[in-house]
């Protein structure tokens, strides 16, 4: 199982979430970066919200090819939303689920979570509050808009946890439209004292 | 009568509509039960029902008595009937609606001599015109020869005249009955445990997905009826995200709801009927990896409706409209397909949408700084205005502020938000207020 796993030298990018694991995105931008990972992956796509959340994805905005791909659940109540992804992430077919958990999860729950993730050989992405993730989560991202010049929409992506990797920060010109990217923080040797995981 | 003159003579008469599909639903019903008389019994217009009781009155001692056995039966069950039994279908029917009785054999011209031209089945025009040449009764047209009454009111009325009479033959035609997705199993001795459950469950699923098969139909949904031995019934339904007779697929979803049941004493009866089932044509089995991908979604989506209810398992449409909150429908993805988006050139549109939330310390046209949910943005960049009018034929509250510029605003704090402004509105503090509200959040 370890060597499983250990998939990290078969990513191309730094964005490829790791397969089979449950990462977690906060930050004002942890939609947009879900929008990201869902064009980046091929197959039906989940996201799960609650069915009082006011936010929705808006069909004509979502990034080309999103839009017929994404099953939309909105459960009632925290236990259902977790059933639900817990279901999701344990059937084959679907390539990345996302949901939005109201409460912090608990270390049983992101356990839980990434186990049905092994099992159904999933994806999973959590759009958390600031500081209400699991430990047991793989990779937790850090996602903000930037402000800049004209005909751009810079994003700061940091990567604030990392179980198999070093954390790191990128700021990438993303135009919400596909999934290509534009890398605008240029490749150089880390100079800043690395954070302590969190 | 018309309803008019009807109300004129009787102010206080309760009217209803006729409801044509509960009549006809009803008449279906009856002819069911009808099937205890003959094994042939058709529908006979909107009101009647026909059946061949050739061989069988014997077995109720009599024309008569089988006559009377079926008015006595459906006076007790509060119906209103006239019926009749004649040597052929057309006496039959006109005597049934003139007064009803039996027409013994070979007696078949004294028998509806004396009724009106009318009850055979001929239409108005032809009627009004025997009427015009004084043959007002079917006895006036027997004695008539046949070729000046075909050649003055058309093949119609002879071919009527003939079958009433026995001269032209007539079968009582009965239409299939519509095929009942139902089977049941009844036990020697009471079950209790889970998985005997789930056994006899198996066994009525394959005996009812053979039946689905014959039909080329699918099940929408399934329902499982137990009976417990002291006469309490217990009722397991699952919905299915799309038409399945698949046995082992479907009994995998019943494995939640017959954990939760409560045997009681013991079930001694188990009945598996599909009320809801919809066509499905053969497929190969064991399809490529893509039906096999196919399936497993739709399971998926099957156990997720089931637990948190199919209408919050949904799919995003497109929908023909430029008002952003429907220019999208929500649908439950059991029961429409994913289309694609046509590809439209236009402006950019946010990626999450929510309802319009009122903007504080709004400035400026497009305002240079705001507050929105408790915090503080200043704009950096804004493009716009993109003026959206509301869709007159459509009468949506949330549009009743008048047409809407919206503005794409770039804050220095980041976020990129969809603004939009109601100028026609009129704000309680004067015209010089502004109504900015974000709806809003681009990529």
């Amino acid at each position: 199982m370890r060597s499983d796993l250990g998939l990290a030298a078969n990513l191309t990018d730094p964005f490829d979430l790791r397969p089979r694991r449950v990462h977690e995105a906060d930050g004002r931008g942890r939609r947009a970066f879900a929008l990201f990972q869902a064009a980046r992956h091929p197959g039906p796509l989940v996201w799960i919200m609650p069915s009082h959340a006011p936010e929705m994805p808006m069909l004509r905005g979502l990034p080309h090819g999103v839009g017929e791909r994404l099953h939309l659940l909105r459960p009632v109540g925290e236990t259902d939303l977790l059933w639900c992804v817990e279901e999701a992430l344990r059937s084959a077919p679907v390539s990345l689920v996302i949901a939005e958990p109201e409460k912090p999860l608990s270390l049983t729950a992101g356990r839980r979570l990434q186990l049905a993730a092994e099992a159904g050989r999933t994806t999973g992405l959590m759009l958390i509050r600031q500081d209400s993730g699991s430990n047991a989560t793989e990779t937790r991202w850090t996602c903000e808009p930037l402000a800049s010049a004209a005909d751009s929409t810079p994003h700061h992506w940091a990567l604030s946890k990392n179980k198999k990797g070093t954390l790191a920060s990128w700021t990438v010109n993303w135009n919400g439209a596909s999934a290509a990217f534009h890398m605008v923080s240029e490749a150089r040797q880390r100079y800043e004292p690395a954070e302590p995981p969190r | 009568m018309a309803l008019a003159d009807a109300r004129a003579i009787c102010p206080d008469l309760a009217t209803r509509p006729a409801d044509l599909a509960r009549e006809a639903t009803a008449l279906a019903a009856l002819r069911r039960w009808a099937g205890r008389y003959a094994p042939m019994v058709g529908t006979d217009g909107v009101d009647g029902l026909i059946a061949d009781v050739s061989g069988v009155p014997h077995l109720f001692g009599g024309e008569a008595d089988l006559r009377d056995d079926l008015q006595a039966r459906l006076e007790r069950a509060g119906l209103a009937a006239a019926s009749a039994i004649a040597g052929t279908r057309g006496a039959a029917h006109a005597l049934a609606r003139h007064g009803g009785g039996i027409v013994s054999d070979g007696r078949l011209a004294e028998g509806i001599g004396h009724l009106p031209v009318t009850a055979l089945r001929v239409d108005q025009d032809t009627a009004e015109a025997l009427a015009r040449m004084g043959l007002s009764r079917i006895s006036d047209l027997i004695s008539l020869p046949r070729a000046p009454l075909a050649r003055r009111f058309g093949p119609g009325l002879v071919l009527r005249l003939d079958q009433a009479l026995g001269a032209q033959a007539e079968p009582v035609a009965a239409e299939p009955d519509a095929p009942h997705f139902g089977v049941r199993m009844t036990l020697p001795e009471p079950i209790g445990l889970q998985s005997d459950v789930m056994a006899g469950l198996m066994r009525l699923l394959d005996r009812l997905c053979a039946k689905l098969t014959l039909h080329s139909r699918g099940a929408r949904r399934v329902r499982l009826e137990l009976r417990r031995v002291d006469r309490g019934t217990l009722q397991v339904e699952i919905g299915l995200a799309r038409p399945m007779r698949d046995p082992g697929r479907i009994a995998a979803l019943f494995a939640k709801g017959v954990d939760e049941i409560d045997s009681g004493f013991g079930i001694d009866a188990l009945r598996l009927s599909a009320p809801v089932t919809e066509a499905m044509a053969p497929e190969q089995i064991g399809g490529g990896p893509l039906l096999r991908h196919d399936d497993a979604l739709a399971d998926l989506l099957s156990s997720l409706g089931n637990r948190i209810g199919f209408d919050r398992v949904l799919r995003l449409l497109p929908a023909e409209s430029l008002i952003p909150e429907r220019s999208f429908l929500l649908s439950p993805a059991a029961y429409a397909a994913a289309e694609p988006l046509p590809r439209r050139a236009g402006t950019l549109r946010p990626i999450t949408i929510f309802p319009p939330e009122l903007v504080t310390v709004a400035s400026g046209t497009p305002p240079t700084s705001f507050r929105w949910r408790r915090m503080r943005f200043t704009t950096l960049r804004a493009s716009g205005p993109e003026r959206i009018t509301p869709e007159w034929w459509f009468d949506d509250p949330a549009w009743r502020s008048g047409l809407r510029d919206y503005w794409r605003i770039e804050t220095n704090e980041g976020p990129r938000l969809w603004l939009f402004l109601t100028s026609q509105a009129q704000g309680w503090s004067g015209a010089e207020a502004q109504n900015w509200y974000v709806q809003g959040e681009f990529a």
